[in-house]
């Protein structure tokens, strides 16, 4: 069996586990608050993913020091903007996810998703 | 010019016909269609109340999760499938990762002539000493303009979501611990009294450092949000409501979103037309450089602040 480039990609296979991790949270969890949980372990992983793509070993973060402005100096800046743009998304989606699962308790007094379905199915509002 | 129609004729035309049916002063079934009146249905009074109790009972059946073999049975096909998902997943992604280029290697097809160009040229055309800042605030700066909007949208819509109902009377627990919750720690005061004034100023000079180093707005915005919280936890709403309220924030929030917008459009205008801007950009590695870099990242830092802030007092138990 050939593994490719697996092993020595480990760090963006262990990103990947990561991701698969939060999505079975997302899949398996009744309550809402561990769903939201699960949900921000997949935006981590998607971070660990970029930051590791823009990396280039023995490189130095993108800050031009002693006026060196030599493409073998520093890693790729374009991943660290796009995690930077990814966290604020995740911040505000995760704020209005948590605001609508306050209203939803406030109504049925329960964060599991299932006995919010089920007082749906039962009482049809 | 219109001209003047007698009232017979008038009545005559189709506008006044539809505008009589609009008004609902005329049906036009009434004399037109046959109908007949409608029989009202009676039933007695304990079949419905039995009509009802049936209803229910087979609800309380349907949807009686312990004793309904068919919903037990999803339930257990569910948790099986969404693991076989899940592991079928892990399993394609690997794959791909096994067919992405080694990691850290200088050859990537990651690292083509774009960062290139950022690296070799950003410190000349944006005047920024961090590369990543001049990315995001010069090249990308319509990318940042969005996400500060999305943060702006986000908190208006928990705002909404959020929102007390003045006219009801609310002062349970459940809805506002501001009555209940302990008050003048000596402790906590006298630390955020020596440590807030250090946060906000950490703050600030991330924000003003974000050209030429590690920081930036939204960095240095989430430090100032997290002194005015601490502040906040130590002397209560009282104090802080004295110079930041609900409307502050919107206040704030739109004049800095409008000026980043105001500095974008101009910037944009410039470029597209191949026209000189007149903002020097300074010599690089001084405070006052980078020409807009500077403005569009106080702007950031006081959406974020004021964001990271409204965040916290929304889900506290009360609100603004």
């Amino acid at each position: 069996m050939d593994f490719g480039n697996l092993f020595a990609n480990y760090q963006e296979a262990a990103a990947m586990i990561l991701f698969a991790l939060g999505f079975s949270n997302l899949l398996l969890q009744k309550n809402l608050i561990k769903k939201i949980i699960g949900f921000n372990i997949m935006d981590s992983s998607v971070y660990l993913f970029l930051a590791l793509k823009g990396y280039i070993k023995g490189h130095k973060a993108a800050i031009v020091v002693d006026g060196i402005q030599s493409v073998n100096a520093y890693i790729n800046p374009i991943p660290s903007g796009l995690v930077l743009t990814g966290i604020v998304v995740s911040v505000s989606v995760t704020a209005l996810m948590l605001s609508l699962t306050i209203r939803l308790y406030h109504r049925y007094h329960t964060l599991d998703i299932d006995q919010i379905t089920l007082e749906v199915k039962k009482g049809g509002y | 010019m219109s001209k003047r129609v007698p009232k017979e004729r008038y009545e005559k035309t189709r506008s006044y016909r539809f505008k009589q049916w609009l008004a609902g002063t005329k049906d036009p079934f009434l004399d037109n269609v046959e109908m007949k009146p409608q029989k009202e249905i009676h039933e007695p009074e304990k079949l419905v109340h039995e009509h009802e109790l049936q209803h229910l009972q087979i609800v309380e059946k349907a949807y009686d999760l312990e004793h309904n073999a068919q919903i037990r049975l999803f339930q257990k096909l569910y948790n099986v499938f969404s693991v076989i998902f899940c592991l079928s997943l892990v399993f394609i992604l690997l794959v791909g990762v096994s067919y992405l280029p080694q990691y850290g290697r200088e050859d990537n097809p990651v690292n083509n002539e774009v960062s290139a160009r950022y690296i070799e040229q950003g410190l000349q055309e944006t005047g920024a000493v961090n590369i990543v800042t001049g990315m995001i605030l010069d090249y990308r700066a319509f990318d940042t303009l969005g996400e500060s909007h999305v943060l702006f949208l986000a908190t208006c819509t928990v705002l909404i979501l959020l929102r007390k109902d003045k006219k009801k009377k609310q002062e349970t627990a459940e809805y506002n611990d501001r009555i209940y919750e302990p008050k003048n720690d000596v402790i906590l005061q006298t630390v955020a009294r020596v440590l807030v004034p250090f946060i906000e100023i950490f703050g600030i000079y991330v924000i003003l450092g974000g050209h030429l180093g590690p920081g930036g707005g939204f960095s240095g915005g989430a430090i100032c949000g997290a002194g005015l919280i601490l502040y906040l936890n130590a002397f209560g709403f009282v104090k802080t409501e004295r110079f930041f309220t609900g409307k502050t924030y919107k206040c704030m929030c739109f004049g800095a979103l409008a000026c980043y917008s105001l500095a974008k459009t101009y910037s944009f205008f410039t470029g597209a037309n191949h026209i000189e801007s007149v903002i020097p950009l300074g010599t690089p590695g001084a405070i006052l450089s980078s020409g807009l870099i500077l403005i569009l990242d106080i702007c950031v830092g006081f959406v974020v602040a004021g964001t990271m802030y409204t965040f916290y007092v929304m889900f506290r138990k009360g609100g603004y």
